[in-house]
């Protein structure tokens, strides 16, 4: 039987010690299948950060396990980890940590130079990568002549260009404009439909409905798993990305939750009820 | 990962805080120049002072009269006054020297020479006067003893001396006071009143320290008696050992002779003083090895100053890039990479330094600092490369291995 890409069991972390501890993760317990597009949500200090720097191997849990392709991260040592960074993970950050001072190409290469990859094989690969991200024209540019929708496009070429397991993104929309935001969901829709597993962090229910898969964290702990589409099948919006532009420009697309009616001023606040069951 | 790329990485990081690394370079750079500049300066000022002395000739002996030596001072003997120095101390006289060309007795001593001197006496040669430093009266064997060979014309010889002929060799610096250009060989001059006759010219030795050995007459020891300062006690008596090694042996043979012939007893003191030009040259060396020490030591500061300056530089470095030390890790960057990137560079910025330092002080070694000659020191190169590199490498280190050691997102936090 094959292994899930990322398998979390009773996952906890605790910041500090004595009286001090904040419980950041209080058991989290989590697979995620190959080929899935899982948005996890939640509001600041639900411990969503600290999931995915954990996912990412930046950090360690204090107790609980984590499996990457059946492997304990837990049993690795500090090169294997770095290895498994290189090959396994890509990351984007919400504030794209971009190396200054280094060309587009030269970020997006950095990944295949630590991994041994020779010069010629790295140029082609780190072309590709931009080329997908449609950034091929501004590949001799250094961060600071990008935008941040550029930046954050080079970041996502960085994540991809070692072809890794698992693409991780930490808000990567958090720090962009609408269209901004519809250029990196447009890429990370593609990359699904193409087959690779992506776990995105977000706190816009925009961002969430491109999912295949949405997790909501409270308090450190999941308390909602709802699958949108199915693993093996396309994500949720890539049939509205066919839509006419006009459509989308108009009115942005929103989900059925968006959707809801508010509650009327002098009524109670809509959740309240829902807080009672 | 490729070594090839990690120094790209570092050659980067250099470049990418030009002023910065230059400053830093500067520092090491000065040290390096320092030490190396100031150490040749001191080799180059104990060099010059050795060849002084053995200018002289390494075996030779000079013996000159003392006058707090003398019967047993302070413990009594051979009736003498036991209380205070000596004022009547006995002088050398001819008779000493004669004794000393005994070979039964002294078989550590080829050549004997009695020596008289009359400082500053005038020359004069159809108008022109020079003021002689050092007439020196003396024997032939002075010649070879004082290392002083006749250039131009010939020396006097021993029947010159029975004779007490007025014949005199002059220096370089008397003969182109006196004569200009003219052959002096044959002229006679008139010293202090006396016509000599010039028979020969010394060959040049150049200046040693503060006199110029250049400004000097030799005659014949009889002849300058006679004429300049009478047939009374000696100045030196210069005595040439069989070899450098004998020196030692030969100033006993000869202490033993003279206590003897001046009646003193083995415990009492000298009333003469043997200047062994070994000796002497031992101690000049001992005493412009601690001022190369000094010199070095001074220099050695600014190193580790320069040295200091580094660390200072690579722990800045390393802070200031902690976070994109953390991206680097967030994207598989291993420790050793890290590692290697900031050592590189701590080593590169000490290396360039430490070499552009050794070319300077190279360079500067070719002139003259404050009248002496630097002579490098090939040690004090490897020395001061070796300490620049290895206080790049050891204080590049600590930040750097800090920094690789870190957890990603604890560099990535870092503000």
């Amino acid at each position: 039987m094959s292994h899930p890409v990322l398998r979390v069991e009773n996952l906890v972390k605790e910041y500090g010690e004595g009286d001090a501890t904040v419980r950041a993760l209080r058991g989290v317990t989590l697979d995620v299948e190959k080929g899935d597009y899982v948005a996890i949500m939640g509001a600041s200090g639900s411990g969503k950060s600290t999931l995915m720097n954990i996912l990412g191997c930046l950090d360690v849990p204090s107790a609980g396990r984590y499996l990457i392709d059946g492997v304990d991260v837990g049993d690795l040592g500090e090169h294997q980890l770095a290895v498994l960074r290189n090959r396994k993970i890509g990351f984007v950050f919400q504030s794209f940590n971009l190396i200054p001072r280094m060309s587009a190409l030269a970020n997006v290469e950095l990944p295949l130079t630590y991994g041994g990859v020779g010069s010629a094989a790295r140029r082609e690969r780190a072309l590709a990568a931009l080329e997908q991200v449609g950034l091929s024209d501004r590949v001799h540019h250094d961060p600071n002549q990008l935008s941040g929708g550029q930046q954050q496009r080079v970041a996502v070429a960085r994540a991809l260009v070692t072809a890794p397991a698992m693409l991780l993104a930490d808000e990567p929309t958090g720090n962009l404009d609408t269209s901004s935001t519809r250029d990196v969901l447009d890429i990370f829709d593609r990359l699904s439909v193409s087959g690779r597993t992506i776990v995105i962090i977000t706190h816009e229910d925009d961002v969430a409905a491109h999912a295949k898969r949405v997790i909501r964290l409270v308090d450190g702990r999941i308390i909602e798993d709802r699958r949108q589409s199915p693993v093996d099948g396309p994500p949720p919006r890539t049939s509205e990305a066919d839509r006419p532009q006009a459509t989308v420009v108009g009115r942005p697309p929103t989900t059925s939750e968006a959707d809801r009616p508010l509650a009327p001023v002098d009524g109670s606040p809509p959740r309240t009820s829902e807080a009672v069951l | 990962m490729n070594p090839l790329e990690i120094l790209r990485f570092a050659l980067k990081g250099l470049v990418a805080n030009k002023l910065r690394s230059a400053l830093t370079t500067l520092g090491i750079l000065i040290g390096v120049a320092a030490v190396i500049l100031l150490v040749a300066v001191g080799e180059g000022s104990s060099q010059s002072i050795t060849q002084n002395i053995q200018r002289l000739g390494a075996n030779t002996l000079t013996i000159s009269s003392s006058t707090t030596g003398g019967g047993g001072f302070p413990g009594g003997g051979a009736g003498r006054s036991n209380s205070g120095p000596r004022t009547q101390a006995r002088q050398l006289t001819l008779a000493d020297a004669k004794a000393l060309t005994d070979r039964a007795q002294l078989p550590s001593v080829t050549t004997v020479s009695p020596i008289v001197t009359a400082s500053s006496a005038t020359a004069t040669f159809e108008g022109a006067s020079h003021s002689i430093a050092q007439l020196v009266g003396t024997y032939p064997s002075y010649f070879e003893a004082a290392n002083k060979p006749v250039a131009q014309g010939q020396y006097f010889v021993n029947a010159d001396v029975s004779a007490a002929r007025k014949i005199v060799v002059i220096g370089r610096t008397v003969a182109e006071n006196l004569f200009g250009a003219q052959d002096p060989i044959g002229k006679a001059v008139t010293i202090s009143g006396v016509p000599f006759t010039v028979v020969g010219v010394l060959k040049e030795s150049g200046s040693s320290g503060m006199q110029d050995a250049d400004d000097v007459a030799i005659a014949p020891l009889p002849a300058v008696q006679q004429s300049l300062t009478g047939f009374g006690s000696l100045s030196q008596i210069l005595v040439q050992a069989t070899s450098a090694e004998a020196a030692t042996t030969a100033q006993a043979e000869i202490t033993a002779v003279l206590n003897q012939l001046h009646g003193i007893p083995a415990t009492g003191t000298a009333d003469f003083r043997i200047l062994n030009q070994a000796t002497l040259q031992e101690t000049v060396s001992a005493a412009t090895g601690t001022f190369t020490v000094l010199l070095g030591a001074v220099a050695a500061i600014s190193l580790l100053v320069g040295g200091i300056g580094i660390t200072n530089i690579m722990l800045v470095t390393v802070t200031e890039r902690t976070r994109e030390i953390g991206i680097r890790k967030a994207i598989g960057a291993p420790r050793g990479a890290i590692l290697g990137q900031f050592l590189l560079e701590a080593t590169l910025l000490s290396l360039v330094g430490g070499l552009s330092g050794v070319a300077i002080a190279v360079i500067g070694a070719q002139f003259t600092i404050a009248g002496i000659e630097p002579v490098i020191v090939p040690s004090s190169i490897v020395l001061a490369l070796g300490v620049s590199v290895g206080i790049g490498l050891f204080f590049g280190s600590y930040p750097a291995n800090r920094a690789a050691k870190l957890r990603p997102i604890q560099a990535l936090r870092h503000e």
